[in-house]
């Protein structure tokens, strides 16, 4: 089997699938059908050689992320209806928009001559596990330690917001 | 050296479009959504359409640089994602709706 249809086949998939995120009405279905746009996207990397990031890919958005969304949807409890019915006119304009963004991206793609700058120093496996590994701890070190910092504050804002209200009310003014 | 066939078959327009199409979609359904969690889930998307743009630069252009943006584009997903997550479940004690309009109570 040639691999453009493979690339073709993966593409019309993940564009089926993220079109129904969007369409879909209920949230739960919405989430699987995103888990199964970053298998494809997973897919994609793997075409493109760089197994680091669908493996982390799968990881962290299938694995984490899209359970996180999933544990909030079961525990809202979101049996009734949010959206109303919306006139179609809501969205005729939103998809006329995005369609102009994404006729702009395309054109200015058409534009740019995309060759190979430095075809002298071509290496196709620099997604492997080990190389980026080499890459992250020896060039982007000093990113991957904010990284880190970035984590702590998410972690310490988190539990900050699920406090208690009252508690972190009296709290606050017993300070004042 | 080894060279992986989608190279040579396909060229790296073809990710871009697919990047800006996802990215499209994705924006159709920030316009549209009410539900904020499904805003949020599009949100998710348009930073998936980023990352696979990058990716697929990095590779056609052995630069391993744009992989390690997406590594640290996903580490900061996760971030916003818990902290954002957290927030909407905070407001929904509140104001016992996902409905989107009813978030701009937020500012200040």
């Amino acid at each position: 089997m040639n691999i453009d249809y493979i690339f073709y086949l993966l593409t019309a998939l993940t564009i089926i699938c993220a079109t129904m995120v969007v369409v879909s009405k209920h949230p739960i279905r919405s989430v699987l059908f995103l888990v199964a746009t970053f298998f494809c996207i997973s897919a994609h990397y793997i075409l493109l050689n760089a197994q680091f990031l669908a493996l982390v890919n799968i990881v962290v958005y299938a694995g984490a992320i899209m359970v996180l969304f999933l544990f909030v949807i079961m525990f809202l409890n979101l049996n009734k209806e949010v959206e109303r019915n919306k006139s179609i006119l809501y969205w005729l304009g939103a998809i006329v928009s995005a369609g102009c963004i994404f006729l702009m991206l395309v054109s200015s793609v058409g534009k740019v001559a995309l060759t190979n700058g430095n075809i002298e120093k071509e290496n196709y496996t620099l997604g492997l596990v080990e190389n980026i590994g080499m890459s992250l701890y020896t060039d982007y070190l000093f990113p991957m330690e904010i990284c880190s910092v970035l984590f702590l504050v998410a972690m310490i804002g988190v539990v900050l917001l699920s406090r208690k209200e009252n508690k972190f009310t009296t709290n606050t003014v017993s300070n004042v | 050296m080894y060279k992986p066939d989608i190279i040579q078959y396909i060229s790296l327009n073809h990710y871009l479009i697919l990047g800006a199409a996802l990215f499209a979609i994705g924006l159709i359904g920030v316009m549209v959504r009410k539900n904020i969690i499904i805003v949020f889930m599009c949100i998710e998307l348009m930073l998936n359409a980023v990352n696979l743009i990058l990716a697929a630069t990095s590779t056609y252009y052995s630069d391993s640089g744009g992989q390690v943006m997406v590594f640290f584009t996903m580490a900061v997903a996760a971030a916003e994602v818990s902290v954002g997550l957290a927030i909407i479940v905070m407001m929904y004690k509140n104001i016992h709706s996902l409905n989107i309009d009813l978030f701009n109570r937020l500012k200040g």
